[in-house]
């Protein structure tokens, strides 16, 4: 189990390392730090104020090999090895809209996310799960055919018009809710509501529909039939049989997603102004704070493969036909 | 004076060609038994055949406004090129408006010869500009970016899927690297950073989705191919000494078509559904293009006017929920037909 939990991280590091690359590309390669400058400071910037913003940032350095340094500092002293560097030991450096440090932002903006996130993630597994087992209860009925039809329905409306409609209807119309907006401790309940219905109903369509489709497979297998022929009446079958073999890929597929819930939601945030990594991404991207949106996506990615490796390993667990080589 | 007419032409003609393809080929492949089985099969579901109608219609208005001629203006005895204008504006020529104005509202204000001449179905926007015309322009822009970017990652998906899946070992670890560590940037982020680099643009859109989104293509692709890699006739076709590129393009490609048609189906509803997002983020297509996520942005502080400017938002969604709708429900149909797996006696998966 060690080994193939070592195995399976040693695997994850190369794809790490291609993200560092990827990013390095994006924005040292593509959008040169003269740009850069020239986004900050104004496109009326004088020649002398960017190279000194660009010296003051230390992005004046030569892309891989350094000709004026000394001995290994040739190699070393490069704005390739500080970007590897600076992601490899997560010190992101300051963030270009308040010369703040990006790491503290982000742990502070993490918390917001999850309190969003983590119920619409809970809610939303149980609803789809609940709904799936009926519609696969009622299967060929037309409890079954009308539900998977709202589902397509719910899946064809874009997550803005969800949140527009929503923020009229319940901010608006009925003054239920505040439209938008933050407040510490207990006084949250009465932002996050909103924000927590909107995402959960958003989401219902697609997963009920795709848990629907595992669990209907597994009514195709032997075991199913054998526990038919056995004189089991169909609701033991479904609620004993299928959905124990069903919630093997319900688990996995949920653990995957379980890490992301630290990214929170980039358009749900920034509608309803949770103050969360999602919506601080899209406020890096307004000021073209790119140190801000570079380490958003290392820290993305990272979780990614978090969410692949829990995957693996919960799969390992509750399926013992799954043997760790 | 004649470059406009050859850069109009020449646009009008991509078009054409690219849609008379799509016909060819649909056309060419009912003569094959299988896949005319199959089109019969498709056909004799209700809803395949109302959604199919639906995105002709679609497709019809999206013809209309590709077609484009220059349009003129004499100054001192002297062409000068005032812009391009679509069959669709010849048709349905709406006048503008100073501000907003509610559906069903007559014509008036800016142009004497115009005024009670005809009315705006949908109301007008902030801009004075018909509501109902700049939806019919973002269905030219749905098209554009669904079908261009599935122009984009067609190739690169299926031919480096099919490496990859067929030859295994070193072409294998070297794809699956190079799609896995795309995939675990979050799209919306990699997205951001791209269109960002590119800037705003429609073809920039296209690209930067292309990017994004070869990765399901390809991994799907793979997966297939190793399964036929085993299969028999493929087997017989190395033992009859066929080299590797015509098992793969001709057999193996073949047998993997009905994958790459259900998922390039169900992707292109996606990818609307991307330009509207990142319209909204400002990344999209430029704020001049009349585009559904443009629309949907303006209209944010509009419901909170009063009286409430609804028509905007009202049209553009609905415009785009009844393509979206029917593009999934037809690929539905089509992934019902073709994948065999999601049949299970009497009951649709």
């Amino acid at each position: 189990m060690k080994t193939y939990i070592l195995r399976r991280i040693l695997y994850a590091l190369p794809v790490i390392f291609g993200v560092m690359l990827i990013t390095f590309v994006l924005f040292f390669y593509l959008t040169t730090p003269e740009t850069i400058a020239r986004q900050i400071l104004g496109e009326k910037a004088k020649k002398e104020v960017i190279q000194s913003w660009i010296h003051m940032k230390g992005l004046d350095k030569p892309y891989f090999f350094n000709t004026e340094a000394p001995g290994i500092r040739k190699v070393t002293d490069t704005l390739f090895i500080d970007h590897i560097w600076s992601l490899v030991t997560f010190q992101f450096g300051n963030s270009y809209q308040d010369d703040k440090p990006i790491m503290n932002k982000i742990i502070t903006r993490a918390g917001p996310s999850l309190t969003f996130t983590l119920p619409v993630f809970i809610m939303g597994l149980f609803l789809s799960i609940s709904f799936s087992l009926i519609f696969a209860f009622f299967r060929a009925t037309y409890i079954d055919k009308y539900g998977t039809f709202l589902c397509v329905l719910g899946m064809s409306i874009v997550i803005m018009i969800y949140i527009i409609g929503f923020q009229w209807l319940f901010s608006i119309k009925l003054k239920l809710f505040p439209i938008s907006g933050w407040a510490e401790g207990t006084d949250k309940v009465r932002f996050i509501l909103l924000p927590i219905f909107v995402g959960v109903i958003a989401g219902l369509g697609g997963s009920i529909r795709f848990y629907r489709t595992i669990m209907i497979e597994e009514t195709t297998k032997d075991y199913v039939r054998t526990a038919r022929s056995k004189g089991l009446n169909e609701s033991l079958v479904l609620f004993k049989h299928i959905l124990k073999n069903a919630m093997i890929p319900i688990l996995t597929n949920a653990v995957m997603a379980i890490p992301f819930l630290f990214m929170g939601a980039l358009l749900t945030e920034n509608f309803f102004g949770i103050p969360g990594l999602g919506s601080f991404a899209v406020e890096a991207l307004f000021s073209n704070d790119f140190p801000s949106i570079k380490a958003v996506i290392y820290i993305g990615a990272i979780l990614y493969q978090i969410g692949l490796i829990l995957t693996d390993i919960s799969y390992a667990l509750v399926d013992p036909r799954v043997v760790f080589e | 004076m004649l470059e406009y007419y050859i850069n109009d032409i020449l646009r009008s003609l991509f078009v054409l060609v690219i849609i008379g393809g799509g016909i060819y080929t649909v056309l060419r492949m009912n003569r094959n038994r299988i896949w005319h089985d199959v089109f019969r099969q498709i056909w004799s579901v209700p809803i395949a055949r109302i959604s199919f109608g639906v995105i002709c219609l679609y497709l019809f208005v999206f013809l209309l406004d590709s077609i484009s001629y220059p349009l003129f203006k004499e100054v001192n005895k002297k062409h000068v090129f005032v812009n391009s204008r679509t069959l669709l504006e010849v048709i349905y020529t709406p006048a503008r408006e100073e501000s907003y104005s509610a559906p069903m509202a007559k014509y008036q204000f800016t142009d004497k010869k115009m005024e009670n001449k005809g009315i705006h179905p949908a109301g007008t926007n902030i801009n004075g500009e018909d509501v109902l015309m700049n939806a019919f322009k973002g269905i030219k822009v749905a098209f554009t970016i669904g079908g261009l970017t599935t122009l984009i990652i067609l190739p690169i998906g299926i031919f480096f899927g099919l490496i990859a899946g067929y030859f295994g070992k070193g072409a294998d670890t070297t794809v699956t690297y190079v799609y896995s560590t795309l995939a675990c940037i979050p799209e919306i982020l990699l997205l951001i950073a791209l269109m960002n680099i590119f800037g705003n643009g429609v073809l920039q859109l296209c690209i930067a989705l292309g990017i994004t989104s070869w990765v399901g293509l390809c991994r799907i692709v793979r997966g297939e191919t190793m399964k036929q890699k085993n299969m028999e006739y493929v087997q017989s076709a190395r033992a009859l000494g066929q080299s590797h590129f015509r098992i793969i393009f001709k057999h193996i490609l073949p047998n993997v078509m009905h994958i790459i048609l259900i998922t390039s189906i169900l992707r292109f509803s996606g990818l609307v559904m991307a330009e509207v997002i990142l319209s909204y983020l400002g990344l999209g297509v430029p704020p001049e293009i009349a585009s559904w996520g443009i629309m949907i942005d303006q209209s944010r502080g509009e419901l909170a006017r009063d009286p409430m400017v609804w028509w905007n938002i009202i049209t553009a969604f609905s415009f785009m929920f009844i393509l979206i709708l029917s593009v999934n429900f037809f690929g539905d149909t089509i992934r019902d037909v073709l994948d065999p797996r999601t049949r299970v006696k009497g009951v649709k998966a």
